[in-house]
Order: structure tokens, then C-alpha cells, then sequence
């Protein structure tokens, strides 16, 4: 099976300015269209910064990042968008907004500077909408949602892009568990029927575990372990990683890591 | 029916700009009136020209800088823009084409420099500090151009005073002539960044994703924004909460599509601003409130209320 190479990031390094060491360093990941990678790590190991370098936000200081097969840093806004579809981790909303209008964002990279809004948008809006099951939430006001529902309404958005890549950064970060599933069997969804090449930065080891086909472990901007969950989740990457002792127990065929209390005799 | 509402108004403001007046002019001879063809004609228009340009460049710059409080007089464009033209007569450089040039420079400076204090909190741009910002560099050009003229002759204080406190009151054909040539193109480069406007409600980095080029499109709205309200400080001096009041009232009737909300906040700026001049001529009659006092009176309390909704949420 040959399928389209999505993002192919070789080796790569970025420092931000200023700073006495790289954020990250050294870098490969190589995704597939139709693939789920998921991105690990502790809070400040890169995993935003992988984003940043892969879509060309920031300049690369080392390595080769390329977006089907053209450098990252040579796609103009416009271009990329209607290639990568990103949810990221933090955005405003300055003003009140509904459901259906937040979505047709998604569409803003494919329109024409002086053109309208064309019927085409419109049924990739609907169909965005009822792929991530909120269809029904079409004519409220985003502030109305809950925070499963807002990050689902995110997620369509960047559908109605028509993407070839979705990036996820950190999606279920306050989500509970249910709507954190619900995410997770989306994204696998669309990986899976779509096709999409998924991209899934979170600290949801045990889910990353089970969803993802591969995994890449990040520890202060640099892989520890890159591979399918099985070979990449040991105990020794993951104590190294996350400081702190854990056992890795096997569930339906993917390792799921427990941290230990320390104090034997209270285990 | 939006738009036909909006129309109407835009057209009774016009009309009453035209028929009241502190000198009685009869229906019958409106047509043929020297007051009317060489004062009050060119002066709706202006009020008209200036109000529009407040209100559109208020609406863009509010989502530019992501605070729906922000408009070109509280983030100290226009003040800035008053200074610039002051120094331009005080240095005998004044003339009707001189002016929005010198006002636009004083502008730009302002806009730079309240940037520059919105950065103080690092490299993301926090829209609360700007407004403040934005009011400490109004308050300190407003000094600056008072030190000015009181500093200045007797004959130009006079001519700067009576810019500056004056209004609308200068109006002619020729002040209509020079926004006329100053005002479109500005007009043109938010109209065609109305789609990015609505993106970087978002956030800059969200916007980014989604397709806006936001460095390109900062820049260019904050010099069209610059450019609009030099231009109407240049022929009518300091007019506040313009750029402020408009905007919201469209953004309850339009939403938030800048596409549409852009068009509706230069109607809606010029109808309110239109309406204001004429309430300053009528008013007290034969004596003249500047216009700026009528939108600050309507502009202030209203300000009061958006800022309790804003905190709020």
C-alpha cells in the first residue's frame, strides 16, 4: 500500500529567539494520508512547537519539514489552509458568533477576495457539520456550546477546509471523559473513512496509546522513541520522560501506562 | 430591509442637514439658495464623508486589535492626527492639502508608538493594555498640541483653534474635494481585508490557520485606518466615539461579517455624524456647539455601557 506522503519532517531543529537551547531538536515524523500519529510528552517538550515548524509558522534552524512535498515555509496562509486544517490549542472569540457562521470560516481560504459565499461552501459547511455531529447545533450561538461541543464545532471547521491534514493540538484538555472518547473516535474516523492524515498533540498517553498507530515521544524538544504505541510506550521511556515510576500494563493489545505511588506500603 | 432602514435614515439625515439650519430657508426656494448650495449642501456632505470614514475605520480596528472598545479616538489616532496638523500650521504649513498629509503622519506616529507600549507585556499584543495605551498617547498629544497653541501667534492660534475646536464649521466644496481624494482607497484596503477581519477575531494564530496572511494584513489596516482618520480630523478636527458607537449598533444589526458590517458602519457613521452637525448648528442657534461635543455627549454614556458588558462576561 502506497499512500500519499501528507507531512515529512527530516532531522529538524528550531531554537526561538533569544533562547540557550533548541526547542527542538533533531526531529522526525513522516505521515501518511489515512495515518493517526499521536504526539507525546510532558508540558514544554515541543509538542506545540512540532506544530509551529511543521505548518512553517517559524523558520526551521536545521532538518527539512515538508507538506506534500513542498517546504512548509514556502505554503503562503491561503495555500496552506486549504491543505491543513488545524485546531489549535487556545483562540478568543471576540464576538458573539453562530454555529453555522463559525464553521464558513473554514471555507474563507477557498473564496475569491471580492467573491460570495458559493452553494458548493455551503454544502461543504453542512457536510463538515454532520460528520462531527453537530448538525443539530447549526443555529446556536457558539457561547451556548459546551466545551465537548465547541471543540467538535472546531473540528468541522477545520473540515469545511477540506484539509488533506488535521492537526489537533491538545484537544481534550478540559474535556470530560465522554467528550474526550468522543473526540478521540472522531479523529480515528476520519483518519480511517476520510482518509485524512491525522496529527494528534495531547497528554493522553493511554489514549494516544489505543487510538494512534504510531507515536512520538518528545522529552525537552527531543524524540525519545518513535514507532507503533507497543514499542515506543516501555517503562523506561516513560519513567525517563515523566519522571516518575510507572508499570505498563497491556489492554486489548496496547500498552496502558499506570503511574505508582512511591511509597510501597501505601500501594 | 436592513439596508432600506439604513438608506432611509442615511437619506432624512441628509434632508434635515439641508432644510434646518439657523437661517430659515422656504421649501420652495431650497433649490435655488445660496446657503444651501455653498454652506449647508457641502457640509452634510462632509459630516456625511467624515462620519462614514470614523465609523468604517472604528469597525476595522476593533477587530484588528481584538477589543470591541477600540475606535481611531481612544486608541489615540486622532489624536495624534490633531497634533500632526496642529504642528503643520503652527509651522505655516497649512492649506487644505498639506493638512490630512501632516495628520496622517501625526497618525501613523501615534499608532507606532501606542503599539509599542501594547507589546510591553511580550511578544502578543494584549488588546486591554492597547485601549490604555491608546488613551495615555490621545491624553499626551492632546497636551502637546495645547502647548502648542498657546504657545503660537495670536493669528495662528486663532486658525488653530478654530480647526481644532471648529468642527465642521470650515466646510466647503474644496474640504469635500480633499476627502474625496483621500478617503477611497482606504476604503478599498479594508473592504478587500473585511474576510481576514473576521478571522482574526479568532486570535492571530487561529486566523493564521485559517488563512490569513495577519502581518500583511495588520500593516495594511492600520495604515488605511490612519489614513481615514487623518482625514477626517484633517477637515473637521478632533470628532470622537464615532469609530465607537457606529460599529456596535451595526455589529447588533449585521453581525459580525465585516463584509457586510464595514458598508453599514460608513452609512451608519455618516447618517450619526450628519445628524450631530446638525443638532450642533440648530442647537443654540446662531452660535455653533462644536460637533465634537454632540458625539461625545451621546458617545460617552454609551461607552460607560459597553465597557460594564464587556468586564462582565
Amino acid at each position: 500500500m502506497d499512500r500519499a506522503l501528507i507531512l515529512d519532517l527530516r532531522g529538524v531543529s528550531y531554537r526561538y529567539p533569544g533562547a540557550a537551547a533548541d526547542a527542538l531538536h533533531d526531529v522526525s515524523l513522516a505521515l501518511r494520508a489515512g495515518d493517526f500519529h499521536a504526539v507525546l510528552g510532558p508540558n514544554g517538550s515541543g509538542k506545540t512547537t512540532l506544530v509551529r515548524v511543521a505548518l512553517g509558522v517559524v523558520p526551521l534552524r536545521e532538518g527539512v519539514a515538508e507538506l506534500l512535498g513542498r517546504p512548509a515555509g514556502r505554503w503562503s496562509p491561503r495555500e496552506l489552509a486549504r491543505v491543513a486544517g488545524v485546531v489549535a490549542q487556545r483562540e478568543d472569540n471576540l464576538f458573539p458568533q453562530r454555529v453555522r457562521d463559525t464553521v464558513l470560516l473554514g471555507r474563507y481560504p477557498h473564496l475569491s477576495l471580492w467573491g460570495a459565499v458559493r452553494p458548493e461552501d455551503r454544502a461543504a459547511v453542512t457536510r463538515a457539520l454532520e460528520r462531527c455531529d453537530v448538525a443539530t447545533l447549526a443555529d446556536r450561538w457558539i457561547w451556548t456550546l459546551s466545551g465537548g461541543e465547541y471543540q467538535r464545532v472546531r473540528v468541522a471547521r477545520a473540515l469545511a477546509q477540506e484539509p488533506r491534514l488535521l492537526v489537533l493540538d491538545e484537544p481534550t484538555a478540559s474535556l470530560d471523559i465522554r467528550h474526550e472518547m468522543e473526540l478521540f473516535e472522531l479523529a480515528r474516523g476520519l483518519a480511517d473513512a476520510e482518509g485524512l492524515a491525522v496529527l494528534l498533540i495531547t497528554h493522553h498517553l493511554n489514549l494516544a496509546a489505543r487510538f494512534a498507530d504510531r507515536v512520538l515521544l518528545l522529552s525537552e524538544g527531543r524524540a525519545v522513541a518513535e514507532g507503533p504505541p507497543a514499542e515506543v510506550l516501555t517503562r523506561e521511556a516513560a519513567e525517563r520522560v515523566f519522571e516518575w515510576p510507572v508499570t505498563i500494563e497491556p489492554f486489548q493489545d496496547r500498552p496502558q501506562m499506570i503511574p505508582l505511588r512511591k511509597r510501597k506500603d501505601h500501594a | 430591509m436592513r439596508w432600506l432602514g439604513l438608506g432611509a435614515a442615511a437619506a432624512v439625515a441628509l434632508a434635515l442637514a439641508i432644510v434646518l439650519g439657523p437661517t430659515h430657508v422656504a421649501w420652495s426656494a431650497l433649490g435655488s439658495s445660496e446657503i444651501v448650495r455653498s454652506l449647508r449642501l457641502p457640509r452634510a456632505i462632509l459630516a456625511f464623508l467624515v462620519g462614514g470614514a470614523l465609523g468604517m475605520a472604528g469597525a476595522a480596528l476593533q477587530a484588528l486589535v481584538r477589543n470591541p472598545l477600540a475606535d481611531p479616538f481612544l486608541l489615540g489616532l486622532s489624536g495624534g492626527a490633531g497634533l500632526g496638523a496642529v504642528l503643520a500650521i503652527a509651522l505655516h504649513l497649512g492649506g487644505p492639502w498639506i493638512l490630512p498629509l501632516a495628520a496622517f503622519v501625526g497618525a501613523l506616529a501615534a499608532m507606532a508608538l501606542v503599539y509599542r507600549v501594547g507589546l510591553v507585556g511580550g511578544a502578543e499584543l494584549d488588546p486591554r493594555v492597547l485601549i490604555l495605551a491608546g488613551v495615555a498617547v490621545g491624553a499626551f498629544a492632546g497636551a502637546v498640541t495645547t502647548a502648542i497653541v498657546s504657545l503660537a501667534s495670536a493669528a495662528d492660534l486663532r486658525n488653530a483653534l478654530l480647526w481644532l475646536w471648529g468642527g465642521l464649521s470650515g466646510a466647503s466644496w474644496d474640504a469635500v474635494l480633499v476627502v474625496c481624494v483621500y478617503v477611497p482607497l482606504p476604503l478599498g484596503v479594508l473592504l478587500a481585508a473585511a474576510r481576514s477581519l473576521d478571522l482574526l477575531a479568532l486570535g492571530e494564530e487561529p486566523a493564521r490557520f485559517l488563512g490569513a496572511d495577519v502581518d500583511r494584513v495588520r500593516r495594511r489596516v492600520y495604515v488605511a485606518a490612519s489614513l481615514l482618520t487623518a482625514a477626517a480630523v484633517a477637515v473637521s478636527g478632533v470628532v470622537g466615539f464615532v469609530g465607537l458607537i457606529v460599529p456596535h449598533a451595526m455589529r447588533a444589526l449585521w453581525g459580525h461579517q465585516h463584509r457586510a458590517l464595514l458598508p453599514a458602519a460608513f452609512v451608519g457613521g455618516g447618517t450619526l455624524l450628519t445628524l450631530a452637525d446638525t443638532v450642533a448648528r440648530v442647537a443654540v442657534a446662531p452660535r455653533e456647539l462644536p460637533v465634537g461635543i454632540v458625539t461625545a455627549l451621546v458617545g460617552v454614556p454609551v461607552f460607560a455601557l459597553l465597557m460594564r458588558r464587556w468586564t462582565a462576561r
